[in-house]
């Protein structure tokens, strides 16, 4: 058993050598290891994720991720739906930022499609809005969970007062709260609603003043503050070796965000620094995605303060769904609309990856097309799925306890992992 | 340093394996044509050209060809910031090829994921288990002769392939109909469609019991 001494080991590599030599003495002494079954109930695993814990008295020796709750089949589906039909599925992955999914998805299939850079300056602009509301929208609820997880329950009612508000702007811009499907291959379904750019900047000023109290309930808090601080450290190399990408990558230090590395839309056009941690533990973690959210506030303010007029879809009947009020009245459009409706559009044949940086990391999408309006193969790779394969790792060696703090601060939904 | 100048440097040394470049869309393609061989040319990849961030694996069923499976590597490096896309064949009598998890370790979910779903075995792997799928489900999903509708398992504490509560219904999607106009409720006529709801009922067992997933969907 491990005494009070050895749990005060800070370094869980150190602690973890411990363990195991403690357990080499003990070895022959039945019981001295306990399988404990940790989900996919349990209230810290946001959703249905199930992980399998071997400890020592109160220290895990072994995790093992059970994943695939939640399996869907989303890809098998998308090969049997053509491009514009798998936008309601996209929803579903990520389902704390809708619009960010729908974002990624649509711009895939544009560059399978080749018309990616023929987007309309206003739809480029409407889009990075959507992706930055997603993006709070989805910290805030990371960030709340995480401050619950580890018993700050105040934080949680707080973030969820701001979510509320986002949610009323995603219901007026695209008539749901939740699943929100807004973007058409080569477009959005719809422009934005009157007045709602004001509602939007007026978000925008009230949400800051969120940050700075989640801030002073939680960054300087002693409690939080003792339970983050060098709990589950993720070293820069080994969060490369594992693919781990999002807030998460970047609390290890490293500075890659897509939006600086390969920018889309018109992330170039906007200023937005890109904040890293120093030592990859859990309260880096957190930094990062507090900070994270600020930026977007910035990126959002630039926006509004930008967006131009015109169209928000591509002039191109053959590409993108033509309105509805044409198709009821002019022969074009309603040709168009049966054969988009009924074969999809005339993709070539090639393959493509897209990657996108979304809330939780880079979600990317594999297309494999042979050509029409359905893919040959549509692959997703989830930031969550890829980002929990790294727990194995980073558990062992920490205390049960810290298992909730790691899991808040990885934050991670199953939607995605298991598609 | 361009994705094409990293890729005639891998051409360099693993020419005679290495197809010409495929560019499409500004992404470079590499098609090596002994799968034996791909965690050589991924750990060459690694090393020496600093493609130190495995972004994901992909594997696509070309039904009907052979070689029937192809494997995607998408390769980033953080050094140089440009991406490389391997690919390999592997056929169906096989069905093998080996790990890359020595190379990345992020490559053992993604191929475990791959051989649950398409069938393709990893040599060398340090745990290939089914991963989204349980343990003993005998089909391989993602594989194109495998219905969008599934198949039945023979495994009846596990999984039930019972008609759902409310299959036959009025607005119930049909899945696994021949076409669209066969799946969409709302061109059914309500007699035809009770009695071929019966007639599918009284082939399936007898519903005794209902499964309410404690793990339902609806949980945030």
């Amino acid at each position: 058993m491990p005494t009070v001494q050895e749990m005060q080991i800070g370094d869980a590599a150190a602690r973890i050598q411990r363990v195991a030599a403690a357990t080499d003495e003990l070895s022959d002494i039945e019981g001295e290891k306990m399988v404990l079954n940790m989900g996919p109930s349990h209230p810290s695993t946001h959703g249905v994720l199930r992980i399998v814990l071997e400890l020592d008295g109160e220290i895990i020796t072994k995790a093992t991720p059970d994943v695939g709750y939640l399996h869907r089949g989303d890809e098998k589906i998308a090969e049997n739906m053509t491009y514009t039909q798998f936008i309601p599925y996209t929803d579903r992955l990520d389902y704390l930022a809708p619009l960010a999914n729908n974002v990624a998805y649509a711009l895939a299939v544009e560059k399978l499609m080749g018309i990616e850079k023929q987007l309309p300056p206003r739809c480029q602009y409407i889009r990075v809005i959507c992706c930055e509301l997603a993006r709070i929208s989805a910290h805030l609820l990371g960030v709340g969970a995480f401050a619950m997880d580890v018993g700050a329950m105040t934080v949680f009612l707080h973030t969820f007062y701001e979510r509320e508000k986002i949610y009323n702007l995603c219901e007026s811009l695209t008539g749901a709260r939740f699943t929100t499907s807004y973007t058409r291959i080569g477009g959005l379904s719809r422009d934005l609603p009157p007045g709602w750019v004001e509602q939007c900047r007026k978000f925008c000023d009230e949400v800051v003043v969120n940050f700075n109290e989640t801030e002073k309930l939680l960054t300087r808090n002693r409690i939080f503050v003792d339970r983050t601080k060098d709990v589950g450290v993720l070293p820069k190399d080994v969060a490369i070796d594992y693919g781990i990408t999002g807030p998460n990558l970047r609390g290890s230090g490293i500075e890659y965000d897509l939006r600086k590395a390969h920018p889309y839309l018109v992330y170039d056009q906007l200023e937005f620094d890109v904040p890293v941690g120093s030592v990859g533990d859990c309260y880096d973690r957190y930094l990062v995605r507090m900070e994270e959210m600020r930026q977007s506030v910035r990126i959002l303010k630039q926006c509004l303060k930008k967006l131009p007029d015109g169209p928000v879809n591509i002039p191109d009947g053959k590409t993108v769904l033509p309105a509805k009020n044409k198709v009821l009245t002019s022969m074009e459009e309603l040709i168009h609309q049966f054969i988009l409706v009924t074969q999809g559009m005339n993709a070539p044949a090639g393959e493509i990856y897209f990657g996108a940086e979304n809330p939780k990391g880079e979600l990317g999408f594999y297309i494999n097309s042979k050509g029409g309006g359905t893919p040959h193969r549509l692959k997703i790779r989830g930031p969550s799925f890829v980002n929990l394969s790294v727990l194995p790792r980073l558990l062992p060696g920490h205390m049960m306890s810290d298992v909730v703090a790691i899991l808040g601060s990885i934050d991670f939904v199953m939607g995605e992992c298991d598609r | 340093m361009s994705s094409l100048d990293q890729a005639n440097k891998l051409r360099a040394q693993f020419g005679e394996i290495l197809s010409e470049s495929i560019e499409f869309r500004g992404e470079i393609t590499l098609k090596l044509s002994d799968a034996n061989r791909i965690a050589e040319v991924c750990e060459f990849a690694k090393k020496s050209l600093g493609f130190d961030y495995l972004v994901d694996i992909s594997s696509v069923d070309n039904y009907g060809d052979d070689p029937r499976f192809t494997i995607v590597y998408e390769l980033y490096s953080y050094g140089h910031r440009t991406h490389l896309r391997l690919k390999t064949d592997v056929g169906e009598e096989r069905s093998e090829l080996p790990t890359v998890t020595g190379v990345w370790k992020t490559a053992d979910w993604h191929e475990r994921e791959i051989y649950d779903m398409m069938g393709v075995r990893f040599g060398g792997h340090p745990d290939l288990r089914r991963i989204l799928m349980w343990e003993g489900y005998p089909h391989f999903p993602l594989r194109k002769d495998f219905p969008l509708a599934g198949k039945p398992t023979e495994m009846p504490d596990i999984a039930f392939s019972r008609p759902a509560p409310l299959e036959g219904g009025p607005f119930v999607t049909v899945p696994g109909g021949k076409d669209t106009l066969a799946r969409e409720p709302r061109v059914r006529i309500p007699e035809e469609d009770s009695l071929e709801t019966n007639a599918r009922l009284e082939r399936r067992p007898e519903i005794k019991e209902a499964h309410i997933d404690p793990n339902h969907i609806s949980r945030p």
